[in-house]
């Protein structure tokens, strides 16, 4: 591999829930400016681990260092603040609150509350998710697909170093599939993004590298060809013909 | 017209009307007015806690009982004057605020609700265990010579109205202008959704307790300017009484709304004011009419009406 400094390092990280090691002794490194996905059958610990890299759970053992500093014993909060952005599993937005407010809450901690800025930057920030038509529009009354999109442009909305999605395409329609891909072509380059995806379609076609994961642990890694080709990888996940 | 212009018009119209009210009222209802003004500031204050940021304390009392207090001790004791300590009420408010928020946000839910309860009910105790200086149950007057500011007696109906008035006018805009600021739109988010909030970068601890500071300075504002107006301070205004009341008056008004306090607060004195002429098992229609506006308007009277007509309302 070619010598990259790293954004994102984990060096033995450890998470256990009773007996369960939902993550064992994970060593990752991801470099800037990748799209990074993350596969695995259910329960592989991927939703765990990603948990464990922007502060949603906290480690048991082992080591996170994000643009070169250990964040391991960091509030979630202090994460994101250095560069992180995180969408979750189950669409978790502001549900009461406009799209508009949405996407400004996303941005005021960054902009520092200048309110005409905020306003600007939150249109487009709609306008890259084909949104910006119902800024006005209580959250809530969006369609699921739209919700889908409107975390993401929250996502972006923070120009986060390291853009975490977790199964961003769960439940969106073919038409919103084909969208999300063009949305993540279009921000590649800007930004590192790790993403958990079910499809493997949308993995192939976005991911730059992939990192499969099992009970815990790191299967596999490669490009999408190497690990569309490796046996283990098959058995445990793609499912051999 | 814009949202904001439309807002402003029209709470900038409650104060005029109230204005107007002063030479209009009969003696009778012109000193409830004052002191409903005073009390909804009270309410105002629970309102930012619990409308706006989702917590639910049920020991606001402490809070009101800390400006009261703040006020009449050292004004007994020490002979301090009034204007000096108002302020002095305020920051006593204010630290307990501090204090109580550094604690009892730890807990969330239904903890947050016992560990508010305790730590009031601990005030309470406080006050009666200090007989000697604050007169417990029996509470002292404090004298009506001693009640005046820049020259101005507080004592007369006129003048305590509008100063009545003027902290009325205080608290709406304090948080009017608490609501469209930065830090009040993040109390809305972590509201209506903690996680999300957090996972945005923004502290929520901090914010929350910026939160009970912001309400219990309103609180203890509306305790001590009720002692200075109305020249009694005792520890009933700690008791669990005055910390269900502002929580009724929200309720009833509309949590979440800037006027729905002071809607709450006149609805709920006149209810029993009312029904207290009729017979004397008052608590029974109030009790019925109070059931029948949670079935009927659970946003409250306030939120009913930005639900129907007026959406624009803050």
């Amino acid at each position: 591999m070619v010598a990259v400094t790293p954004l994102l390092t984990t060096r033995r990280l450890s998470k256990s829930f009773g007996g369960l090691r939902a993550v064992h002794l994970v060593d990752f490194t991801l470099p800037e400016g990748q799209i990074r996905a993350l596969i695995g059958p259910n329960g592989a610990g991927k939703t765990t681990f990603v948990g464990l890299l922007c502060g949603r759970l906290s480690a048991d053992d082992g080591e996170i260092r994000f643009l070169g500093e250990d964040v391991t014993r960091l509030p979630a909060h202090q994460r994101i603040r250095r560069g992180m952005a995180y969408t979750f599993q189950i669409t978790s937005i502001f549900a009461r609150l406009t799209l508009l407010e949405n996407v400004a809450l996303a941005l005021r901690r960054r902009l520092h509350g200048k309110s005409a800025q905020v306003r600007a930057e939150a249109m487009r920030a709609l306008e890259q998710v084909g949104l910006a038509g119902r800024a006005a529009q209580i959250a809530g009354d969006l369609s699921y697909g739209h919700q889908r999109l409107l975390e993401i442009a929250m996502g972006l909305a923070q120009a986060p170093r390291l853009l975490i999605l977790d199964e961003p395409t769960q439940g969106l329609a073919d038409s919103e599939i084909d969208d999300f891909k063009a949305l993540i072509g279009a921000v590649a380059g800007q930004t590192t993004i790790l993403l958990i995806e079910h499809n493997m379609d949308v993995v192939m076609q976005t991911a730059q590298f992939i990192t499969v994961m099992d009970g815990g642990q790191v299967l596999a890694e490669g490009t999408p060809e190497a690990v569309k080709a490796n046996a283990a990888v098959q058995a445990a996940y793609l499912g051999t013909a | 017209m814009s949202e904001t212009a439309k807002s402003l018009a029209f709470h900038g119209a409650v104060v005029a009307l109230l204005v107007a009210l002063h030479f209009a009222l009969p003696a009778y209802h012109h000193g409830n007015l004052a002191r409903i003004m005073v009390l909804a500031v009270y309410a105002m204050g629970f309102n930012v806690l619990f409308g706006y940021s989702g917590l639910l304390s049920l020991g606001h009392a402490m809070f009101f009982a800390a400006g009261m207090y703040g006020l009449g001790l050292p004004m007994q004791h020490l002979g301090l004057a009034a204007a000096p300590a108002l302020l002095c009420g305020v920051l006593a408010a204010l630290a307990l605020g501090a204090a109580v928020g550094f604690l009892a946000l730890r807990t969330t839910g239904v903890a947050f609700m016992i560990v508010t309860l305790m730590f009031s009910q601990a005030v309470f105790l406080t006050i009666l265990y200090f007989g000697e200086y604050t007169r417990g149950d029996e509470g002292f007057v404090i004298a009506q010579a001693s009640r005046a500011i820049a020259g101005v007696d507080l004592s007369d109906s006129a003048n305590r109205y509008f100063a009545a008035l003027a902290i009325f006018a205080v608290g709406l805009a304090v948080t009017l202008r608490l609501i469209h600021t930065p830090f009040g739109r993040v109390l809305i988010a972590i509201r209506e959704n903690e996680e999300r909030t957090r996972m945005l970068g923004y502290d929520v601890f901090a914010h929350k307790l910026g939160a009970v500071v912001a309400s219990a300075a309103l609180s203890g504002l509306s305790g001590a300017a009720y002692a200075l107006l109305f020249g009694y301070a005792g520890a009933t205004f700690a008791s669990v009484q005055y910390s269900i009341f502002p929580l009724l008056w929200v309720l009833l008004g509309g949590a979440g709304t800037i006027i729905g306090p002071f809607i709450g607060t006149v609805f709920m004195f006149y209810l029993i004011d009312i029904s207290s002429g009729l017979t004397s098992a008052y608590m029974l229609i109030a009790g019925a009419v109070l059931v029948a506006l949670t079935l009927f308007a659970r946003q409250g009277l306030v939120g009913e009406l930005r639900r129907r007509v007026m959406p624009w309302l803050p």
